[in-house]
């Protein structure tokens, strides 16, 4: 898996290689990054029903964070989390302790709508808006307020997601003219130019081919450097090549209700959960055995 | 080679007969003619009427349509004005010996008083309604005054247009006195219509809109009034047309409501306020007339009111369709 990774980091550039072999050499070095989420005994309620219970996750700066697991373990409640998209949701609700920065996401006074401004999410399907590719990119920076420049912020965004020169001739075309894994690019342009602190992906590739999901993967990797990434995703080697960390999750049934609910197994870094997960759980699922 | 995959594989033949179609039995076939056949007949019987209308308004009212038509007043008592036999020389189809100067088929007032009260009905009710549509969709959702608003709505749907007009007659007209019957009140009349039409259409459209749009819309940053603004309506926008063009068209076609409330006035009235007409009431008011002309008058103006329509949703179509070219 070691392997695995050194051979995406060699396509990106030297200056990730020389953090990752730092960081594999001394792995409490990576610990030294700063915390952005901490996530203490948070339970997800959908109703009164409990999808998620007891998660305790740390997410680090310029890091991809992966939560791997099986399907329905709550992955994806757990993600909507952090940018409180899961308001959106009637009868959501959230117990336990989630800061960013120190700060409790959930805190009655904190607006969701300023979260999501430093919080980006990128969705499982894309999910382009019925607009001009530009009007897609330029459509945070003008809710933020921006007017001018605004054709410098689109050309970047677009650039840092290795969609500009395919598009550049057509700025003013519907973004449903493009391909599936053109407009998955087109979304992460759109979360990028807002510049957010982290970006959230749920399963960002899995309606895209492999070739999509390649370049996607790279592009990853490479935006890392300045944002930090927490990604959903169904794919083992996908989390193997491009996470710093891995969350494994799964499913607990209570054998007498038949109620299923999401618990987080354990959350390390990914080389460790590859190579030596600490519990039996985990080593069953990424070797094969379950799920 | 096929035959080597599948040892059994079947006969060139048999398959032919059942990919064509032509191992199906008789009797399969017989029903199949017959279902055919009857629901092309339905289809017919039920557009028969509506062709059968069309060609009559258009043969019966189609050479009251000349220049004058668009300019001039009505004609009032037309006994005076032409002798009978005129009018049955020209009814029988001798146009060419009809003297115009002394029958002068004009509808303008009617087409005006038309144009008027609907556009004005339309701008009270369509922003009203689209308001209340985002409100019940976007806002209200499954509380408790969004469906007790929807349920109101649907029972305002109900009310028979005639009722409307009352409506208006006495909380508008009687209190107003003689100024009280004008295109105002009829528009407030057909706009009481319309609202509960455009409502539930455009609710319906906004429901149609995909939440993943509003989600990532809301994932950015984006206040609710942003994303219903910036993403929901534009992506709806055409339904929501053509919604309301439906309500439209519906309420330029309503005699009921206009009845106690326009007046009834065949004087040119471009304004809101005074005593005014429209094209449904003038084929209710020369239909029920016993001359020949008064009767041309009729299909004349149900002609003018059915183009109108149909002008009016082409034209909607036309632009909408401009306004979709990004979906």
């Amino acid at each position: 898996m070691t392997d695995e990774m050194g051979e995406v980091d060699d396509v990106t550039n030297t200056e990730v290689d020389v953090r990752v072999e730092v960081a594999e050499a001394d792995p409490s070095l990576a610990d030294e990054r700063p915390v952005v989420f901490n996530v203490k005994d948070l339970s997800v309620y959908y109703a009164a029903f409990r999808a998620v219970r007891d998660v305790k996750i740390e997410i680090r700066r310029h890091e991809v964070t992966a939560f791997i697991g099986p399907s329905g373990c709550g992955k994806t409640t757990v993600l909507r989390c952090f940018n409180r998209m899961n308001d959106l949701i009637d009868g959501a609700r959230v117990e336990g302790t989630l800061t960013y920065h120190g700060v409790d996401l959930y805190d009655p006074k904190v607006n969701p709508v300023e979260v999501r401004r430093r919080i980006g999410m990128v969705f499982q399907k894309p999910n382009p808006f019925p607009k001009s590719i530009y009007d897609n990119v330029a459509y945070g920076p003008r809710i933020a307020g921006q007017k001018s420049d605004l054709d410098d912020v689109v050309e970047q965004a677009l650039r840092r997601s290795a969609l500009w020169d395919e598009v550049k001739d057509r700025l003013k075309k519907s973004a449903l003219g493009l391909s599936g894994g053109q407009q998955q690019r087109l979304c992460i342009a759109r979360a990028i130019a807002v510049n957010p602190e982290v970006i959230l992906m749920d399963e960002p590739c899995s309606a895209l081919d492999p070739i999509a999901t390649g370049r996607i993967e790279d592009l990853m990797s490479e935006i890392k450097l300045d944002y930090t990434i927490v990604i959903v995703t169904h794919n083992m080697q996908q989390a193997a090549r491009i996470s710093d960390r891995c969350a494994f999750f799964t499913t607990e049934v209570n054998e007498a209700s038949d109620v299923r609910t999401g618990v987080l197994v354990e959350c390390d870094r990914t080389e460790k959960i590859f190579a030596n997960p600490t519990d039996e759980r985990t080593e069953n699922y990424v070797t094969g055995r379950f799920g | 080679m096929t035959a080597t995959l599948a040892p059994s594989a079947p006969d060139h033949d048999d398959v032919f007969d059942i990919l064509t179609g032509s191992s199906i039995s008789f009797s399969r076939r017989v029903k199949n003619r017959a279902a055919t056949a009857f629901m092309i007949g339905a289809l017919l019987i039920a557009a028969l009427p509506l062709l059968h209308l069309i060609l009559t308004v258009v043969s019966k009212g189609a050479h009251a349509i000349t220049p004058d038509w668009f300019t001039k007043d009505i004609p009032g008592n037309i006994g005076q004005t032409a002798s009978q036999q005129q009018i049955n020389e020209r009814f029988a189809g001798g146009s060419a010996t009809l003297d115009v100067t002394k029958v002068v088929l004009g509808m303008r007032p009617a087409i005006v008083g038309t144009l008027i009260t609907t556009l004005a009905a339309s701008l009270m009710a369509i922003p009203l309604g689209i308001l209340g549509a985002v409100y019940l969709n976007e806002y209200g959702k499954k509380g408790r005054l969004a469906s007790f608003i929807r349920f109101m709505s649907d029972v305002m749907t109900g009310v028979p247009s005639v009722v409307m007009g009352l409506f208006i007659y006495t909380v508008w007209v009687i209190p107003n006195g003689v100024s009280g019957a004008s295109a105002f009140a009829g528009a407030l009349a057909l706009g009481c219509l319309m609202l509960p039409i455009v409502v539930r259409s455009a609710e319906e459209m906004l429901r149609l809109v995909p939440d993943n749009l509003r989600e990532a819309s809301a994932a950015l940053g984006t206040r609710t009034w942003r994303t219903t603004l910036g993403v929901v309506l534009p992506a709806a926008l055409p339904g929501i047309t053509s919604g309301c063009m439906l309500a439209v068209a519906r309420a330029a076609g309503e005699t009921a409501p206009l009845l106690f409330t326009i007046g009834g006035v065949t004087a040119l009235n471009a304004s809101l306020s005074g005593g005014n007409t429209a094209l449904s009431m003038q084929i209710f008011a020369n239909a029920t007339e016993n001359t020949n002309e008064q009767t041309l008058l009729a299909w004349g103006a149900a002609l003018t009111l059915i183009t109108t329509v149909l002008f009016l949703t082409v034209l909607a179509r036309f632009v909408t369709g401009r306004f979709a070219n990004l979906r």
